[in-house]
């Protein structure tokens, strides 16, 4: 299978405190990896370090067969987009939607300026939004429509990775699941290369086709979805897996 | 003769001043030893519910109708540890002020009461010789802190509002089982606010579902869940997400 | 997974509140725009108002009181208290504008430079800022008065040295509270430079605050420039200007209280006018959140 990204040896350290410890993982092209741990796992410093928002002190990525500098390319930060954790404050409080998705639209040259608003408009209904939205600030969305904005955001530059990082964690029940719903759909139509983050087991089952653990910045177990679920190699996933509060079966 | 409750709401109703209620005309009852779980999303008036019982409604909002009997004193339990204690202050300190006050002790039975209770919590033994203030504990390990301070006023009901929400599974895990055990030890009732289902149909004999400021349903834990009346309900449930049997089993819940 | 109904649909904020419509909801900055407005159009009008040259003296009429041909009487030269009150209003809050503007940006721009960055840059301007703050303002005032000459000049070297650094210590805290939220997060995922994160996203969120504590700001500048008029080092005779009118009143305090009193309460009126403008546009920007 074609390798998207290499994550090789990554290493990050804040003074004394290993965030990531010599993480090594590979991420295959049109697949999901789902990335689970507990709080200080270090799961969302390997996000931002694959976003290139930290520069990792030791190990490299590549991205297919090119590594990524500490410099990145707009090229090469076209290719990699990510949709954060608190829709509260992942937008623009002042820029519109129309601003927020033409800014990207535009930055990277995806589409003519006359063609924009045309573009905007497909990529809001590829998100289930109205195009009534587009002259809306993000104030006046509720959370689970502000994700909606930014996963169309994430989108619109047409990258070759996706990164999730708890996209879901502050969204209500009913639409943390219709959110999910539309993970999965995005995946079916855009056959997309995704590294979704989440501490919940569920999610995690439901969008992935591969499992990554980590603890205390770590890398425990790498996993597919179907073995990890049912025969977990690490001590520790098992514990997770079976501390997950589940329904009563009738 | 049926058992006397320990708590009764008749027809309960809470508002915020801009006439908007908050919470519309709800009612349930609670009896000794039991623990009812109160589901619902944000926006469902749970909380404010929990916090209408234990007499401390956010400044701005009224009780409109109804009302609250209590024979018994309540405790509560909140959702962010850190925010429910003192960071100025090591928690054997706050703990033994709380049984200090609250069971009219000497000071040093005080001490020696708090020291047990966070023994009982399975804090560390290192306490004793070294108290520590809540930033150099764990989540985990405030919340059983925070427990440990409301259980110091002897409640006859405890309220726990989301206790679990802001930890980590395992963590989560090892506190439910910890209210649980408690529970059967010293019987006190439990009101268990949640949004998760799993959680309170594993912990709660009864629920109350709520949507919206309302009672939508409530009932006998494993009868509702069999029987679901309502399509939010029914979405409750299906958004615990399923997960595949563990082969080998995992430590089973309850 | 079976489907759930997805939130498609936008809440109904019923009909957005036009800036008028909010303006006129905000009573502190609906007085603030009106007191501020008859200030302004009175300094444009003033030569087609009044028949008087602000500096013409009239030896004949001095220190008469209040009357329908002088409003406020005359001066110890004869010369007319309202024409001269308004051309110093003239005067004075052209300083007080001019004066600011570049303090005003330079602040602004140190500030979101400082507080986004971090690191070094940041260390080096609060360095800057702490420096200067240690000095009481009005010794710099003054002594930049005296070396560069009195009148205007040393107030608009006082100010672009000292000027910036409130603006700069207000957008400094902001910006590094806005730098750790998302959406400056996913700028950067985006690739987009610095220098465009700043203009594009972080001034406007920081903008609306440092206008706010421009108006303010302003107030003390417009106090500064009067007492530098008041102790002599600020705008030189013949030029009206509050601080020198309220001086030269001084010896006729106990006969012609007005001379000193008129201008005196035309700094607190305009002051009062500047804060309520400051305090309604705060509490526009507050509740459109």
């Amino acid at each position: 299978m074609e390798v998207a990204l290499q994550v090789q040896d990554i290493t990050v350290r804040y003074g004394g405190f290993t965030a990531l410890d010599q993480i090594r993982l590979e991420l295959a092209r049109h697949t999901t990896l789902g990335l689970v741990g507990e709080s200080g796992s270090g799961k969302s410093t390997l996000a931002r370090v694959i976003a290139g928002l930290i520069t990792p002190d030791e190990g490299q990525l590549l991205l297919g067969a090119e590594p990524l500098g500490k410099k990145r390319s707009k090229a090469q930060h076209k290719q990699i987009q990510m949709i954060f954790q608190n829709p509260d404050s992942s937008l623009n409080p002042r820029h519109t939607v129309r601003q927020i998705l033409a800014e990207a639209l535009l930055f990277h040259r995806i589409v003519e300026r006359s063609q924009v608003e045309r573009r905007s408009k497909e990529l809001l209904s590829r998100v289930q939004l109205d195009a009534k939205s587009l002259d809306r600030y993000p104030h006046e969305f509720s959370g689970g429509q502000r994700q909606r904005i930014a996963i169309a955001r994430a989108l619109s530059v047409e990258p070759s990775l996706l990164i999730a990082d708890e996209p879901t964690s502050a969204l209500d029940v009913s639409v943390q699941r219709s959110v999910l719903e539309l993970f999965h759909t995005l995946q079916a139509e855009l056959n997309l290369t995704m590294l979704f983050i989440s501490h919940d087991l569920g999610v995690i089952h439901a969008v992935s086709d591969t499992v990554a653990v980590m603890r205390q910045g770590q890398l425990v177990e790498v996993n597919s979805k179907d073995e990890f679920f049912v025969r977990p190699q690490h001590e520790y996933s098992r514990e997770l897996l079976s501390a997950v509060p589940k329904m009563p079966q009738y | 003769m049926t058992i006397q409750p320990v708590l009764e709401l008749e027809e309960l109703t809470l508002a915020a001043p801009s006439t908007e209620i908050l919470v519309n005309s709800i009612s349930f009852s609670l009896e000794r030893g039991e623990s009812l779980g109160l589901v619902g999303e944000s926006g469902s008036g749970k909380s404010l519910t929990l916090r209408a019982i234990l007499g401390l409604l956010p400044r701005g909002v009224e009780q409109t109708g109804g009302v609250v009997r209590s024979k018994v004193s309540s405790a509560m339990v909140f959702q962010d540890p850190r925010g429910a204690l003192d960071p100025l202050c090591p928690v054997v300190k706050q703990l033994t002020e709380v049984v200090y006050y609250r069971q009219r002790t000497s000071l040093k039975a005080a001490r020696r009461i708090a020291l047990e209770l966070l023994e009982r919590l399975g804090l560390p033994a290192s306490l004793k010789t070294k108290d520590r203030y809540p930033g150099q504990l764990s989540g985990g390990q405030c919340q059983r802190v925070v427990i440990a301070l409301a259980l110091a006023c002897k409640p006859g009901i405890l309220l726990c509002d989301e206790p679990t929400t802001a930890l980590d599974v395992t963590v989560q895990r090892q506190i439910i089982d910890t209210i649980t055990s408690l529970q059967q030890e010293l019987g006190f009732a439990m009101v268990f606010v949640t949004h998760n289902l799993a959680i309170a149909a594993n912990l709660c004999s009864r629920l109350v579902v709520m949507k919206q400021g309302r009672i939508i349903e409530q009932g006998e834990t494993h009868s509702l869940l069999r029987h679901p009346a309502e399509a939010y309900t029914q979405m409750l449930m299906d958004s615990v997400l399923p997960l595949p049997e563990l082969e080998g089993g995992g430590v089973s819940w309850k | 997974m079976n489907t759930t109904q997805i939130d498609t649909t936008l809440p109904d904020l019923g009909k957005p509140a036009s800036g008028l419509r909010r303006v006129l909801n905000t009573p502190s900055l609906l007085i603030g725009i009106i007191m501020f407005t008859i200030l302004i159009l009175l300094a444009i009008f003033i030569p087609y108002l009044s028949p008087y040259n602000p500096t013409e003296q009239n030896l004949s009429a001095f220190l008469q009181p209040p009357s329908a041909a002088h409003w406020l009487g005359t001066d110890q030269l004869g010369r007319d208290l309202f024409t001269r009150l308004i051309y110093a209003a003239r005067t004075d809050l052209t300083i007080m504008v001019l004066a600011e503007i570049i303090p005003f940006c330079t602040g602004v721009m140190l500030g979101m430079i400082s507080g986004y960055y971090g690191k070094w840059t940041d260390r080096i301007i609060a360095l800057v800022t702490d420096t200067f703050i240690a000095f009481p303002f009005y010794l710099i005032v003054i002594i930049v008065a005296f070396a560069s000459g009195a009148g205007e000049r040393g107030i608009y070297i006082t100010f672009i040295l000292v000027g910036w650094i409130v603006f700069a210590r207000v957008v400094r805290g902001l910006s590094a509270s806005f730098r750790k939220q998302e959406w400056i997060a996913s700028a950067q995922t985006l690739g987009l430079p610095g220098h465009r994160i700043l203009l594009r996203h972080l001034l406007p969120n920081v903008l609306p605050q440092a206008v706010v504590v421009l108006m303010t700001d302003m107030i003390g500048l417009l106090v500064a420039i009067v007492t530098l008029g008041y102790l002599g080092i600020g705008i030189a005779p013949p030029t009206p200007d509050w601080g020198t009118m309220i001086a030269d009143g001084q010896p006729f305090i106990t006969t012609a209280w007005w001379l000193s009193a008129v201008p005196g309460f035309a700094v607190v009126y305009t002051g009062i006018a500047l804060s309520l403008l400051g305090d309604g546009l705060a509490d526009i920007w507050r509740r459109k959140g």
